[in-house]
């Protein structure tokens, strides 16, 4: 295993981590200023991608893809927000599941009778595909370097927004306490459209941006939900810094445990079976990851008490 | 008799429950300073003390729902500080909640028997039914008799009055058959009528289990307790008998004020 | 109101009247279908203890199932080929036996759900889902690459396994055996809400510090609930492969359990008939809506949501109203 190999793995870790953060990140602040758990998210995933690729398709133009995504996902993410969600914020975590499944079944077959059931393609612009050649002559795609700048870019937003803005000033009062923003004479139910719209944004950048590497297909979102559901476990929910660290952490583990664990395997075990529970073993890493935060930390690395 | 009041005058000197400097700190808030007070047979000592003085901080520490940063808890010579709230429940500690702890969408009869079968160490049986069961149904409907909850038995906890879940609360630490009891505020809320009432209850209850009693109602502490104790800002400034508060000098100034 | 006895009779009525009339009319589609309903109705049963008793809202017992699934899928396969599953540390064969395939289903899922409780319930509410979640799609990606038996195309049984005294192959009496398995899952159920241990999970999920006060620990009866109601479930998950006589990673995927919690919704969160009537509804909606619409998922989503915005109580508790208190 040589060191270039390595660093190259390290960053597909990373852009996949960042990928991860921008879902977990809506995910963690849905939770944590309006109390729901919105199994839908992965839908709007997958809306900004269909969105992404059916602009750019017709305009030719992956950047007017780019802002259709963040568009359309944010739109969507409002609509569902003021007809269905709003009317879950009451009601017990068993009916917020059962109303948002819902909604992946009607998200899902929605799409698939607008688009079918082939994957759509959407193409890396010209001006970002091809390697680059990083310090130390390793040869890395751009387009991945880009994710990985646009998404830290996003999260170094995020954190100024709600660091600094009035709305972030909102936002933080309404994680700590629901009756402080109504006595601030805070627009609730104004806010809480805007963070779920925000939210959703937030996943359907992050379907177009990945979308481009993979094929954009109904069913895409839900993986990458549980994943962030995963890097939410581990983060903490409702803490966004939480959010990060483990999105990096589970994107790193994932992709070095796929390369590596096959290889550690090879030291005990013939090539074939290496292989075969090398593989295995590795698709189960991230969740031993998990299994492991929740026994020394069950409130996850930044969490407040569970 | 005579062998009865000889233990009773033997154990006198071993108090059922003590703490014995408890400190608890919540970040700068010191909710509790050096908090050591005893639980004799047969009494009730009274705490009482303004709003935020600490109370319900005490009690989680004292029933295992809170871990203390410093001090321990004994119930009956034992040390128990490290024990899980359901261990100090079985051995004998009873408890009421401030607001009321119940299984709203079961049946009065169904949370008294909750409390019998905590008690009887039987509840990992998966087959008999639980309400046929004659050992913990009569368990319970004794206990709902004597707070006098016997007419609402197959009620639904939910449709009870305020009242009644108080009553219902004691009911379900009767079950236990307690060796002592911690009440937080069994008063609270309840009417004139249901306060006398619960009050003679009470005052008849102390000779089988004494009761720690954490009380809004003065009227009430002054009539029942053996012993007051004052705690103010998360530290006990007197603790002695009625009149003794009454005519203490700190207390008054810190708390009673204008009232006494 | 219809008192939900009545609705309970009526179910009981239709899971024997429907597959009669369809062995007379010889619909044997029909048998298949009903089938498929019980099985289904068997897995919501176990979940329903988990989540209805227990409060244990698990979004992950597709794992249980599709271990059920993969006990009988490896055993019979082994059977099949004529190889030994393990030939040390002790031999173990395969078997084409139903009853010892239903055992190792039932002690593989319980081990399962051990281990996954015992993790899980370190947590609560939110995180509880998500982790459940997670563990399910660990199971299923882990299925997917496990070459051996079959990755991510699965494992096919060319015969269904047998029962002693009975002829599997024949609908009716395939469907015979997994009714007498629903039912005898239904008693358990029914016992069990009653029962001392019913009634301190009932309560520990109600009012947990309560049944900390009377000296019980709820997370110990939540434990063994989820355990009882993963067993449950991958029992379902043995039966479930043995009608398709195919299993696949899809088992262990997150819609599988997202439709299994749909079933325990759809008829009635905590009821006892609650998981039969939502698969029994479940099953016709997909046959009749499926054949209207490729797209029927989308009828199922509104009408989920219409259950869960404006129906509390499932189908039952529309038709029955709030459950009656019984002594």
């Amino acid at each position: 295993m040589s060191l270039i190999l390595l660093i190259e793995q390290v960053l597909n870790g990373l852009q996949f981590g960042i990928m991860l953060f921008l879902m977990a990140a809506g995910l963690t602040l849905i939770f944590g200023v309006m109390g729901l758990i919105n199994l839908a998210h992965g839908s709007l995933y997958m809306i900004g991608a269909f969105c992404a690729a059916a602009v750019a398709g017709a305009t030719g133009s992956f950047l007017l893809g780019l802002i259709a995504a963040l568009a359309g996902a944010a739109i969507a993410g409002a609509l569902v927000e003021i007809v269905v969600i709003r009317r879950l914020y009451r009601k017990d975590h068993l009916d917020q599941v059962l109303a948002t499944f819902a909604l992946i079944l009607i998200f899902s077959e929605g799409t698939r009778w607008i688009f079918g059931s082939f994957p759509l393609f959407l193409n890396v612009p010209d001006y970002l595909s091809g390697p680059v050649t990083l310090p130390g002559g390793i040869q890395y795609p751009l387009y991945r370097l880009a994710l990985i700048v646009v998404g830290l870019v996003v999260g170094l937003g995020l954190y100024l927004l709600i660091s600094k803005t009035r709305l972030g000033v909102q936002i933080r009062a309404g994680e700590n306490d629901r009756e402080m923003i109504a006595a601030l004479g805070i627009d609730i139910a104004r806010l809480y459209t805007i963070v779920f719209a925000l939210g959703a944004a937030l996943a359907g950048f992050a379907g177009a941006l990945v979308g481009a590497i993979q094929s954009v297909q109904v069913g895409m979102g839900e993986p990458v939900l549980i994943l962030a559901f995963v890097v939410i476990v581990i983060g903490g929910i409702g803490s966004i810094k939480g959010a990060l660290i483990g999105a990096l952490l589970v994107g790193l583990t994932d992709t070095l445990g796929g390369i590596y664990l096959p290889e550690a395997m090879k030291l005990f075990l013939d090539p074939a079976t290496a292989t075969a529970i090398g593989s295995s073993l590795a698709s189960m890493a991230i969740y031993v990851l998990m299994a492991a935060v929740l026994i020394l930390r069950p409130a996850g690395l930044f969490g407040a008490r569970a | 008799m005579t062998e009865k009041s000889e233990t009773a005058a033997r154990t006198a000197e071993t108090p059922v429950l003590e703490t014995r400097g408890l400190c608890k700190s919540f970040e700068a808030l010191r909710a509790s300073r050096d908090i050591s007070l005893d639980l004799r047979p047969g009494e009730i000592h009274a705490i009482i003390g303004p709003n935020g003085a600490g109370k319900s901080t005490l009690i989680g520490q004292i029933c295992g729902t809170l871990k203390p940063d410093a001090g321990s808890v004994h119930l009956l010579g034992q040390d128990v500080t490290h024990q899980a709230a359901r261990l100090r429940a079985r051995a004998g500690l009873g408890r009421t909640f401030q607001i009321s702890s119940l299984a709203m969408e079961d049946t009065v009869l169904q949370n008294a028997v909750l409390g019998a079968l905590g008690a009887s160490g039987r509840s990992w049986r998966f087959w008999g039914d639980a309400l046929r069961d004659r050992r913990l149904v009569e368990t319970a409907e004794e206990a709902l008799v004597r707070v006098g909850l016997q007419d609402s038995a197959r009620h639904r906890t939910a449709e009870l009055s305020h009242g009644q879940r108080r009553q219902l609360e004691v009911a379900v630490a009767l079950t236990l058959r307690p060796k002592a009891l911690v009440m937080d505020e069994p008063m609270a809320g309840m009417g004139a009528e249901g306060s006398r009432l619960l009050t003679g209850f009470l005052d008849q209850l102390r000779q089988e289990a004494p009761i720690l009693l954490v009380e809004h109602d003065m009227d009430a502490v002054f009539s029942l307790a053996d012993r007051i104790s004052v705690l103010v800002y998360g530290e006990v400034i007197a603790t002695g008998s009625v009149d003794e508060i009454r005519a203490n000098a700190a207390v008054r100034e810190a708390y009673l004020g204008d009232e006494a | 109101m219809i008192r939900e006895t009545h609705v309970n009779a009526l179910t009981l009525a239709l899971l024997v009247a429907i597959p009669l009339w369809a062995v007379i009319a010889d619909e044997p589609f029909t048998i298949t279908l009903m089938t498929r309903a019980a099985v289904f109705a068997i897995a919501a049963v176990g979940l329903n203890i988990a989540l209805g008793l227990g409060g244990l809202v698990s979004l992950g017992h597709a794992v249980f199932f599709g271990l059920g699934g993969y006990a009988m899928g490896i055993l019979a396969h082994h059977a099949q080929t004529y190889t030994a599953l393990s030939e040390w540390p002790v031999l173990i064969e395969g078997t084409k036996s139903m009853p010892v395939i239903w055992l190792t289903a039932i002690a593989v899922s319980s081990l399962a759900a051990l281990v996954i409780g015992i993790l899980s319930l370190r947590t609560a509410g939110v995180y509880f889902i998500m982790i459940t979640l997670a563990f399910g799609q660990m199971f299923f990606f882990f299925a997917i690459s496990w070459s051996e038996y079959g990755g991510e195309d699965g494992l096919s049984i060319y015969v269904r396994n047998g029962f002693p005294g009975l002829n599997t192959l024949d609908p009716i009496q395939f469907y015979g055996l997994c009714l007498a398995l629903l039912c005898l899952v239904l008693v358990f159920a029914w016992r069990l809400a009653k029962s001392p241990f019913g009634l301190a999970l009932n309560a520990a999920r109600q009012a947990p510090v309560r049944v900390e006060t009377v000296g019980l620990d709820p997370t110990r009866l939540r434990l063994v609930a989820f355990v009882l109601s993963g067993a449950i479930a991958g029992l379902a998950g043995a039966l479930f492969a043995d009608l398709n006589r195919f299993v696949s990673p899809v088992m262990f995927s997150w819609q599988t359990s997202g439709e299994i919690m749909v079933f325990v919704i759809l008829g009635g969160v905590g009821r006892l008939f609650g998981p039969v009537v939502g698969a029994l509804v479940f099953v016709a909606l997909e046959h009749w809506l499926g054949g209207l619409s490729d797209f029927w998922h989308i009828y199922l989503g509104l009408l989920l949501l219409l259950i869960v915005l404006f129906g509390r109580g499932g189908l039952i508790g529309m038709v029955c109203g709030r459950e009656a208190v019984h002594d």
